[in-house]
């Protein structure tokens, strides 16, 4: 039983891994950008919920109503006044950029905010559990958040799929040149595109702020399972994504079962085994690049 | 005729400035005007919270010593405080050190705040012969972790005042005993130095704690950063754990103990190190928070007061919190003392520049501090001196959402219980 609440604890974890790293994985798929101010901007995203609160006695998930819509515009801006000059200068330009960004966003925070761990208020909802068996409960937060996973991936993956601009940003990850060509102005794609990112990651950022504390120098230490998660789960694939998090969380929890030593690092394992073996995700389509 | 003038002002000029200098070189044998400090601590990253009281800390020590200038020797001297931001690294921690000493020419060194940071600050300066003082980390990793040996080799330098793990381990048994736990430990101890010192089946919690009947159910070291705690808490449950006991940074104990709340542990009563020393973290838990206890080393509520300002304890903390607007932390005593026993150590001295001097004053030097007396005459091994050591549960409070009330005292020392431990 234990190994079953194991396996059951890390679909809920890879559910907010999954959404967490939907932004990462959008950004690379449109613009190969990787955005290593992406934990960063995560908390960055808490803090605001958490100034909302302070300022408001809001909930927390009322603040959601401000935070995403602002780390949207936000991501809007950033694409078109940073990232986009980045790209000018060719690909490796952007990845500069969102470095200098981490560390800027890591200092701006502990200036405005104080190093003190702070959390967002989940009231009932954070400690709530729903007794499956004698010895098997799962929380209601947890459940929570992989719903909310499935929603804005199955969610992001119909706008791309069914709508206009969304086949617009897939043939501008095709061939940016042909569809300049075609009339469609990329520079506003690739905006668009990272507004939601940004959007995507403001929500993992509040959910990972009411599941525990979190402080101007944490960004970092998220960003690896993100990025794990992308990569495990095929660069640039949207399931994939949900699929590597899922993968990720499993590995966390059944690792710590056998010894809690092997947690993280059963997690790593498993990335690098999905490197060497099937270096373009587990779901990335066939032909793909890696 | 003008280009005369100049010349003779020139040569004046000249003149004066090598008889100044004459003065200076002649003057600097016994003392110069300016008691030079250097203070390494951690003010950005992740042990920046303890490097949160510095500003006001060193901004009050600075204006005290403007309005007061230390006597040394029979001048008055200028004290001069170098602040420089370790970064919560190691290695930034031993660079800044030696910038200090090799070109700010400090004539005494200050480090606080973990391991981390002051041994590879202790270590710079013994390398350098510059005399150190410094404190908040466990004297263990701070003596034996730089090769000290117990009865064998000491340091010539450098010297440390806070309290051991013998200390914690009494005190946290204390509470233990008080709540009627039982005897099962759970032990949360993660893949950190402290951890791994905390944990060891040698020289850790185990052995120690074993001498009174306590046994530690321990799942083994965690990676910090760790999100699912499932496999620790299925252990602690099955194997009947109504202790808690860990060293853990906060954002991995709220996952742990709202995970825990989940699946359902719950012990009669917590002893966590680390995670619960600032209030931060128990606000952002809510009503899980109240009760959980912890080790501590500084309160408003300890009867001591500052060798220097003449300010008690709860005058020090009032003034951190009239001029922040901020709830007490611990690092505040602790900081301020490091400067207490710098400006004993340069007086006793009799000079600034006596780097010699002032090691042998450190030596054996006994000082009542805002912490407690720090007395090198007495400590465990040479180079340590050790301050008083309480336990706290956090409560409930009136003018802040959680206050941290002392609930132990199995060291006998001079600090008040202000209530009794209470279960979880």
């Amino acid at each position: 039983m234990t190994w079953v609440n194991a396996v059951l604890q890390g679909i809920l974890l890879g559910g907010l891994y999954a959404l967490f790293a939907t932004g990462l994985s959008l950004m690379f798929g449109v613009m190969r950008i990787v955005n290593l101010a992406h934990g960063d901007l995560s908390v960055l995203a808490a803090f605001l919920a958490f100034a909302l609160i302070d300022a408001f006695a809001l909930s927390s998930f009322v603040t959601l109503i401000v935070v995403v819509p602002a780390m949207a515009v936000l991501g809007y801006l950033v694409q078109r006044l940073l990232l986009e000059r980045g790209l000018r200068a060719g690909p490796l330009a952007p990845l500069v950029v969102t470095f200098g960004l981490s560390v800027v966003l890591q200092n701006a925070l502990l200036e405005a905010f104080s190093p003190d761990s702070r959390a967002l208020p989940a009231g009932a909802l954070g400690t709530a559990s729903l007794q499956l068996t004698e010895s098997l409960s799962v929380g209601w937060f947890a459940v929570l958040c992989l719903g909310l996973a499935v929603a804005v991936l199955a969610g992001l993956q119909l706008f791309l799929a069914r709508t206009a601009f969304g086949r617009a940003m897939r043939a501008t990850s095709d061939d940016r040149e042909t569809v300049q060509l075609l009339g469609i102005d990329q520079r506003q794609v690739y905006a668009v595109a990272t507004a939601i990112a940004f959007a995507t990651l403001a929500l993992a950022g509040v959910l990972f702020g009411m599941r525990t504390t979190f402080d101007p120098s944490i960004g970092p230490a998220r960003l690896i399972f993100a990025f794990e998660a992308v990569i495990i789960g095929g660069l640039g694939s949207l399931w994939g994504t949900l699929a590597g998090g899922v993968v990720l969380g499993v590995a966390q929890t059944v690792g710590a079962q056998i010894s809690p030593a092997y947690a993280v690092l059963a997690g790593h394992l498993v990335f690098l085994a999905v490197l060497v073996l099937r270096p373009q995700g587990i779901l990335a389509p066939a032909g793909s690049r890696p | 005729m003008k280009r005369r003038t100049l010349l003779t002002a020139a040569g004046l000029t000249g003149l004066t400035s090598a008889c100044s200098s004459g003065i200076k070189q002649s003057d600097s044998t016994a003392s110069t005007g300016t008691l030079k400090l250097g203070y390494v601590t951690p003010q950005t990253g992740a042990l920046a919270p303890f490097g949160e009281a510095d500003t006001f800390v060193v901004g009050a020590v600075r204006d005290w010593f403007a309005k007061n200038p230390l006597r040394v020797g029979d001048r008055d001297v200028k004290v001069e405080i170098l602040v420089k931001d370790a970064q919560s690294d190691s290695r930034r921690a031993g660079t800044v050190a030696g910038d200090l000493i090799l070109s700010d020419k400090v004539d005494l060194m200050l480090v606080s705040s973990t391991p981390d940071i002051t041994n590879p600050v202790a270590d710079q300066c013994e390398a350098n012969g510059v005399p150190c003082i410094s404190t908040v980390a466990p004297w263990q990793p701070w003596f034996l972790g730089r090769g000290g040996a117990i009865g064998g080799k000491s340091f010539s330098w450098t010297y440390h005042f806070f309290w051991g793990l013998e200390d914690v381990e009494a005190v946290y048994q204390d509470m233990w005993a008080a709540a009627g736990a039982g005897k099962r430990a759970g032990g949360l101890f993660p893949n950190d130095p402290d951890g791994n010192a905390w944990g060891d089946a040698k020289t850790g919690f185990p052995p120690e704690v074993a001498k009174n009947g306590y046994s530690i159910i321990d799942p083994g070291r965690f990676a910090v950063g760790t999100q699912d705690y499932s496999a620790q808490i299925a252990r602690f449950k099955a194997g009947g754990a109504q202790i808690l006991l860990g060293v853990v940074v906060p954002p991995d104990f709220t996952n742990f103990w709202k995970q825990a709340a989940q699946q359902g542990y719950r012990p009669r009563i917590a002893t966590i190190a680390k995670a619960l020393l600032f209030p931060s973290t128990i606000e952002a838990l809510g009503d899980l928070g109240q009760n959980l206890g912890t080790e501590v080393w500084w309160s408003p509520t300890h009867p001591f007061t500052s060798s220097l300002t003449g300010q008690s304890a709860a005058a020090l903390a009032q003034a951190f919190t009239t001029a922040t607007g901020k709830q007490w932390t611990q690092p505040i005593g602790f900081v301020h003392a490091l400067f207490e026993v710098a400006a004993k150590a340069v007086t006793t001295a009799g000079a600034t520049n006596n780097r010699q001097g002032i090691v042998d004053a450190l030596k054996s030097l006994k000082l009542d501090t805002v912490v407690g007396p720090v007395d090198w005459t007495s400590g465990p091994v040479p180079n340590v001196a050790k301050t008083p050591l309480v336990g706290g549960q956090w409560r409930k409070g009136t003018t802040y959402p959680y206050d941290l009330v002392v609930v132990s005292n199995p060291l006998k020392t001079a600090v008040p219980v202000a209530g009794k431990v209470q279960p979880l």
